[in-house]
């Protein structure tokens, strides 16, 4: 089942104080999340990621285009008590301790007293802030903050959970922290959208993902989908291999490196491959290990901005 | 309507917790404090003196109170994003501005109650060392009802920062609402002008702005009182009704314009 249908979602800014311009922050944005997964929502600073989820959450208004969140349109109040929303870089009421400010939270989704009291005991088991539910918030670090942040966003026990940059600032355990949980939260079959521009979090955690560029949408799916690019590539090290080896690889190889007593080879295909193997039979040599190269998911993000911005340019 | 009540009591808390608060009811029992000073100067008069110092204060320090929690009421939570978590959770904006008002009144509320009790306090001390000169003075209980006005006035106060809490900046926000305040006193001067005027256009535009704006003139009762004359019923049905229809007017208008805000 679809979790969340965006269609055309488009939002216009205008900017300056006489002669006001329009800046489109987000453009004609059309995208679906799969019911329990996770979704990436992946783009550089700027792109419009919080704008989407500014937009989803009805902080802000559309200029055009709709959106639904479980069937129902994007601005039922009804419709919000099932989904949980992590703003980016979370302030909260300062003066309130994390006990009373997920309290308060609890309430504002209509849920009974009781209710609230056992489900803060448990959030705050999950996100191991149970020494700190009696200090104020203005005591919190960043990542407590961001802990505090996702409980609020769990007190409902939503289906969807909207996160937005959950990793950001945080330090490495602290990531890995946040990992977990969302895992966790997949494995109670929810749904988590989250944005980030962290790419390893990509990597390890979205079952797909959604790449957005300067208000536009470049791309959408599953990361295998998206990284088939130069899969056919494959490299191999070899060791033990002399001044002949080496030029008879050369004519091979498409590229060719010494890193101490190894020789590292990128190899175009499987008939390459052959080749070199014969080659290092030939000459004596030894083979390290022969593996196929694929694509990180770093160079697909750069390679895509760079062609976005070659089509852009006069 | 639990939604409402959990935001006005987030938004005492918030008052309560804030230390510039009690400086000002501090600064405020000082100020009814002091009448006792200035009632040793006026022999037979003490009374008066106090009730006319300390009802003063009380509405004073309220507005000031009113006016600088009321512009960061909205502009504040924007500010500091704390509305972002708040607003998608299933609360519509008409709720939160109506939870926020009801919150920085029930703060108002005890404000005045402490200030009363103040005052009341001062009182019976004035009136005990009359009764040690043979006089004797009477406590009135118009004196609450006098509050009961200073009260509702606040509550106007509180809803006209709200409205410009809800689109502008606090400094234009404390400058709107305090020149309103200002003029507010006056309002009914500006009606006899137009009358006197006998001009119908002069006479129309004046009249109109006597509506327009808030009149706190039939909110001020301080003089009366503090010569011990009764409130007449009919004044308080009159500001209770006015307070009724202009706070709705006030909120409706706060609660719409907040509603069509993107929040930065």
């Amino acid at each position: 089942m679809i979790a969340i249908n965006i269609h055309e979602l488009t939002k216009d800014y205008f900017v300056g104080f006489w002669r006001k311009r329009r800046v489109r922050a987000l453009d004609q944005l059309s995208l679906t999340v799969n019911e329990g997964e996770i979704f990436g929502f992946l783009g550089p600073n700027g792109a419009g990621k919080t704008t989407t989820l500014k937009l989803l959450m009805r902080l802000i208004y559309p200029t055009s285009g709709h959106a639904e969140i479980l069937g129902k349109p994007f601005d039922d109040v009804a419709m919000h008590a099932h989904i949980g929303y992590l703003p980016e870089n979370p302030y909260f009421y300062d003066y309130l301790t994390a006990e009373e400010f997920l309290a308060y939270s609890g309430r504002l989704f209509g849920l009974s007293s009781t209710r609230v009291k056992s489900k803060i005991d448990e959030l705050l088991q999950v996100v191991d802030l149970k020494d700190a539910r009696r200090l104020q918030l203005r005591k919190f670090s960043k990542g407590m903050l961001q802990r505090a942040g996702i409980a609020q966003a769990l007190i409902n026990d939503p289906e969807i959970i909207f996160l937005d940059e959950p990793m950001s600032g945080l330090d490495p355990i602290g990531r890995r922290e946040i990992r977990d949980l969302i895992l966790g939260l997949k494995r109670e079959g929810k749904t988590v959208f989250f944005s980030t521009h962290i790419l390893p979090d990509v990597e390890t955690l979205c079952d797909r993902v959604a790449i957005i560029y300067k208000g536009k949408l470049l791309g959408c799916g599953s990361l295998t989908e998206l990284l088939v690019g130069d899969s056919s590539a494959i490299e191999m090290v070899v060791s033990q291999f002399n001044y002949e080896l080496q030029t008879a690889l050369r004519l091979i190889a498409t590229d060719q490196n010494v890193a101490g007593n190894m020789l590292r080879l990128t190899l175009p295909d499987q008939a390459a491959l052959f080749n070199a193997l014969d080659a290092v039979r030939a000459h004596g040599g030894q083979v390290v290990h022969v593996h196929p190269l694929k694509e990180s998911f770093e160079d697909y993000f750069v390679k895509l901005f760079a062609n976005e911005s070659i089509s852009k340019a006069p | 309507m639990n939604k409402i009540l959990a935001i006005a009591q987030n938004t005492f808390k918030e008052a309560i917790r804030d230390k510039i608060l009690y400086s000002l009811i501090l600064f405020a029992l000082l100020m009814i404090g002091s009448s006792l000073i200035l009632g040793m100067i006026s022999i037979n008069i003490e009374t008066k003196v106090t009730v006319d110092v300390g009802l003063s204060s009380m509405s004073v320090i309220g507005a000031v109170i009113a006016v600088f929690i009321g512009i960061n009421l909205v502009h504040k939570e924007v500010d500091k994003r704390t509305l972002y978590s708040i607003l998608a959770k299933p609360v519509r904006r008409t709720e939160f501005i109506l939870g926020k008002f009801f919150g920085l009144a029930f703060t108002l509320f005890v404000n005045l109650v402490i200030m009363a009790i103040g005052l009341v306090l001062v009182l019976a001390y004035v009136k005990g060392q009359a009764y040690s000169r043979g006089q004797v003075t009477e406590i009135h209980a118009s004196l609450f009802v006098a509050v009961f006005l200073i009260f509702l006035q606040l509550l106007l106060i509180t809803g006209i920062a709200l409205v410009f809490s809800s689109f502008s900046t606090p400094t234009l926000s404390a400058m709107f609402t305090l020149a309103l305040y200002f003029i507010g006193q006056f309002n009914a001067d500006i009606k006899h002008f137009g009358v006197e005027a006998g001009n119908v256009a002069v006479r129309m535009i004046t009249s109109g702005l006597y509506y327009l704006l808030p009149n706190f003139g039939n909110f001020n009762v301080i003089a009366g009182v503090s010569h011990g004359k009764p409130i007449a019923a009919a004044l308080v049905v009159y500001d209770v009704a006015y307070s009724i229809v202009y706070l709705a007017i006030l909120l409706s208008a706060a609660a719409m314009i907040f509603s069509q805000r993107n929040l930065k």
